[in-house]
Parts: structure tokens; C-alpha cells; sequence
């Protein structure tokens, strides 16, 4: 990583905001490395997360927005179970991954893509549609034929259904999603 | 042991990818004496995807269902799927311990909800409140062969605070229950070990890559077969064995079944009722292994009988040999 100067590129106010939506104290992070030690996915992240930690306690707004970590750690659990100072850091990493999609910085697209068109299907149907998800994705990623050869054999043994089952409940399933999103809108 | 009734979130994937998982928990249940009730038109939990979006939506996603099972006047819901459960318990102890939060998530809600549901695993069902002795006790059948490493996944006991289950970082309930239908289980090093999770579809090569380890391990601990509880776990290492032997240069062919499973053979339940022909590594040796108890109390027998002829014979040999 490059050289800092702390003296202007400290965020203060994101240091808070952080902390207040994670309901969490990164301050209390002392860099023991426990936390990057047991993740399983340290080998893929461009910054391990005792670094991103550090990177928090230090204000690195968009070094951390950036970052792929964000958007590939798994929510594992790992971390948060292990930290001695009992921070939840697994909470700490979902909400910076929340911050990072509010502020459209998205550095590992096909993931999100993923996750929005799950919940898509899921706002559609009320149920998630195994099948429309991964077409779906598919279709939006230009990956036309991740895991196609897995089709055959999931529907061999007659696993995937070809259409979506809709609940009979699936517009107040939809309510949740429009009304979250008309309260995020008002509260910018 | 009388009859329980309890509500029965199966979640999505037990309607598709895991229906397996469904089919043979719901068997085990009913051998159990439990009564499952499902809840009236239930909606996804939201799993991973929504708490990647809001903390606030994701909960109202969970409560919808929460709040259904409230009305139904049944306290506890189990939920095999442990990304469910975890939805489902921390929008439940998030509404309970932060009125603030209950509000917000009640306000995106038609109906709200007033914190009157306890979530359990239905591991946690079967240790604590049917308990080992009652899930021993019907069994039927042995599975002589089998050695099996009991996977549970990054979820199902973590973090403690949400999961309020088990040991964090070396859970035993699964071993516990597959002991107690008389299974032999290896000591298994990766019980934890995530499998990549829901990268399966965006990242392939990462849940290749973590999967492959899993598997390993396990052969390496003796087993011949992996149990597991989850279904985003069942369908990385089972679906996706392909994947990794092409990708990984690996020759794996180790079935992955639910423990729901496993237990549904060891009380002499039909392998078609329990989906065992809706596994893609097939597992019937596994099958064709089954015995029952009293020809596996025969098999004992013979072989201690053997045993003592064994010591026997030398007997007869030394004499000879003093004799000459």
C-alpha cells in the first residue's frame, strides 16, 4: 500500500458512521491478526481484515469502499468469533459492504449481480426462483453458461423447477422491498 | 415420548436444490413423534443478498415470516436451513433487544412483529428437546461401513451470541446424534471450514478451490462419507464435486448426505422417502450396506466367536510342537 498522510486523508465522520451502523467499536481493534489468521477467503481479498480494520480506525473512506474484500467476504463468522476484543467484525465488513453499495462503489460486480438478482427473483415471486436467479444472472453477466452443465443433472433428479411457484402473499412481500426503498430514498 | 408440535420453516432450497433435506427431516420428525406444521404461505428469508443491501430490510424480510408464525400460537419454529435460522435470529434478537430497530422493521411490515417466536435448528430440537436417548432408541437398522466426518458449516453455531447453540468452534451435536444412532463418525479437523458459501455462481473458482479442501480432510480423517446440515453446504460439495476434480485435478467421489438422512436409514425408513436417489454422488453402497441390528448383534458375535477360536488354535500348534 501506498504512503498515507493522515493529516487530510483522515475521515472522521465516516469512522463514526461505521461504528454507529455496525452497532460495533472498531476502536478497540489492536491489530492481534486473529481475525485474518482463521478467514478463509484472506487468500482472495486485496486487503486481509485486520488490515481493513486498521484501514477504519485510520478514517481510509475510499480505500475500503474500493476494496474487493469488502464484497468477497462470505459472512463466515469466523472473525467475529474469534476476535478477543469481541468486536462483531463480520457485522463491520456487511455494513461497510452496505455503505459501499449505497455510494454505488461496487468493485466485484458479478457478486452483487448475484445478490440483486436473487432478491429480484425474490421480490417477484416471494419465494426464490432457483432457476430464474441463475438465468437471470446469466443473462445480466454475459457469463451465458456459468454452471450450465450442472443443469442436466439437477434436473435429472428432478430438483429445479422450470417455473416460478408465486405465494399468494407475494405483493406484501414487494411492500417490504418498496417501502424500504421509498424510506432510503427520503432519508438520502 | 409425547407428541410435540412445532412450526416447520423449510425454506426455499428445501423446495428445490435441497428437497432432500426436506424430505428426509420430515420423515425423521414423524418417526420422532413430532407434529410439523408449516406455516401459512411463507416468504423467503432474504439469506445472504439482503443483509448485503440494508440490516433494517433484511430483518423485515425475516419477520414477515416470523410474524406468521406468531399467529400461529406455536412458540418455537425449526429451521433446517442455518442461513434461514440465522435470518431468523437476529431479526428476532435484534427486535427483542433494540426497540428502536423493532420499530423500524415493524414499519415496513404489514403485520408486525412482537418478538413471541423462538428459532431452533433442528439439530437443537434433536439434542435438547427430544433428546439422544429418545433418537437412539428407534433405531432399527446398522450401517456397518459407514465412517462419517459431521460438516457443519460457518453458520450453525456462529457467531454464539446469534446462534446460542453448541460449541463455536468445535460443535458436537451432529456427532452426538449420528453416535447415538450407532454410526461411527471420524475426527474431522474442517467441521467449520467454510465451503465458499453462496460464491458458487460468482466466484466458482473460490468455492472450487475452499470445497476441495473440505473434501480432503475428510478422507483424510477416515471418513467415507460427509454429513451435513445445510443446504448451501450439500450443494457445493455434492453438485459441485464435478467442478472441483476437472477444475482441481481431483478424483473425489464421496457422497454428501443430509444427517437427516443418515439417521432416516438407521430407522429402517424406505432410501426413497429419505431423496437418497436425489443425491448426485450416488450413495448407494451406502444403502445396500444397511443391515439390520440383530444381524449386526450376529456379525459381532461371530466375530468374537472367531476371535476365540483364534486364540484357540495357537493352543493346539505350542502342544504339537512340545510334543515333537
Amino acid at each position: 500500500m501506498d504512503a498515507l498522510n493522515l493529516s487530510t486523508s483522515i475521515d472522521w465522520a465516516f469512522i463514526d458512521k461505521v461504528a454507529e451502523e455496525s452497532g460495533g467499536t472498531p476502536s478497540l481493534c489492536y491489530q492481534c491478526g486473529n481475525c485474518t489468521a482463521g478467514c478463509p477467503y484472506t487468500h482472495y481479498f486485496d486487503y486481509p481484515v485486520s488490515q481493513v480494520m486498521r484501514l477504519l480506525q485510520m478514517g481510509q473512506k475510499e480505500t475500503i469502499l474500493s476494496s474487493k474484500a469488502i464484497w468477497l467476504c462470505a459472512t463466515c463468522e469466523t472473525c467475529t468469533t474469534r476476535c478477543p476484543c469481541e468486536i462483531d467484525v463480520a457485522k463491520i465488513m456487511d455494513t461497510l459492504r452496505i455503505i459501499a453499495r449505497r455510494e454505488n462503489k461496487i468493485s466485484e460486480k458479478d457478486v452483487k449481480l448475484f445478490y440483486d438478482s436473487f432478491l429480484e427473483s425474490m421480490k417477484a415471486h416471494g419465494r426464490l426462483f432457483e432457476m430464474g436467479t441463475l438465468m437471470a444472472y446469466n443473462l445480466k453477466s454475459g457469463h451465458f453458461l456459468a454452471d450450465a452443465e450442472l443443469g442436466p443433472k439437477v434436473m435429472q433428479k428432478g430438483k429445479v423447477s422450470l417455473f416460478p411457484k408465486n405465494i399468494v402473499g407475494k405483493d406484501k412481500v414487494a411492500k417490504i422491498f418498496t417501502r424500504f426503498q421509498e424510506k432510503a430514498k427520503k432519508h438520502g | 415420548m409425547a407428541d410435540r408440535e412445532y412450526a416447520y420453516y423449510s425454506g426455499c432450497s428445501l423446495e428445490g436444490t435441497a428437497v432432500e433435506y426436506d424430505m428426509s427431516m420430515r420423515e425423521v420428525f414423524k418417526a420422532l413423534g413430532l407434529t410439523l406444521r408449516e406455516p401459512e404461505d411463507w416468504s423467503c428469508c432474504g439469506s445472504t443478498p439482503a443483509h448485503t443491501v440494508d440490516h433494517v430490510f433484511a430483518a423485515a424480510l425475516a419477520a414477515r415470516n416470523l410474524s406468521i408464525i406468531e399467529k400461529m400460537g406455536t412458540q418455537t419454529v425449526t429451521v433446517p436451513c442455518p442461513s434461514c435460522l440465522s435470518a431468523f435470529k437476529r431479526a428476532h434478537l435484534g427486535m427483542t433487544g433494540d426497540e428502536s430497530f423493532k420499530e423500524k422493521v415493524n414499519d415496513l411490515l404489514d403485520e408486525p412483529y412482537n418478538g413471541g417466536v423462538n428459532p431452533k435448528s433442528t439439530l437443537q430440537i434433536m439434542v435438547e428437546d427430544i433428546g439422544l436417548e429418545a433418537v437412539g432408541n428407534k433405531v432399527t437398522h446398522a450401517l456397518p461401513d459407514l465412517v462419517v466426518a459431521p460438516y457443519y458449516g460457518c453458520i450453525l453455531t456462529r457467531p454464539p451470541e446469534i446462534a446460542q447453540f453448541d460449541d463455536p468452534e468445535n460443535p458436537m451435536s451432529m456427532d452426538n446424534i449420528l453416535e447415538a444412532v450407532g454410526v461411527r463418525v471420524s475426527p474431522f479437523a474442517f467441521k467449520l471450514e467454510c465451503c465458499g458459501a453462496a460464491f458458487g455462481v460468482p466466484k466458482r473458482e473460490m468455492v472450487n478451490q475452499l470445497s476441495s479442501k473440505v473434501l480432503s480432510m475428510a478422507i483424510d480423517s477416515g471418513a467415507n462419507c460427509i454429513a451435513v446440515a445445510c443446504p448451501l453446504c450439500q450443494q457445493n460439495l455434492d453438485l459441485r464435486q464435478s467442478q472441483v476434480n476437472s477444475t482441481m485435478g481431483t478424483n473425489f467421489n464421496i457422497p454428501i448426505l443430509y444427517f437427516s438422512q443418515i439417521v432416516g436409514l438407521t430407522y429402517g425408513l424406505s432410501p426413497k422417502a429419505l431423496g437418497l436417489d436425489k443425491l448426485i454422488v450416488s450413495a448407494d453402497h451406502i444403502v445396500r450396506s444397511r443391515i439390520t441390528v440383530q444381524e449386526m448383534e450376529q456379525r459381532k458375535q461371530a466375530e468374537i466367536e472367531k476371535e476365540k477360536a483364534a486364540k484357540a488354535k495357537p493352543k493346539k500348534d505350542e502342544i504339537k510342537a512340545e510334543e515333537t
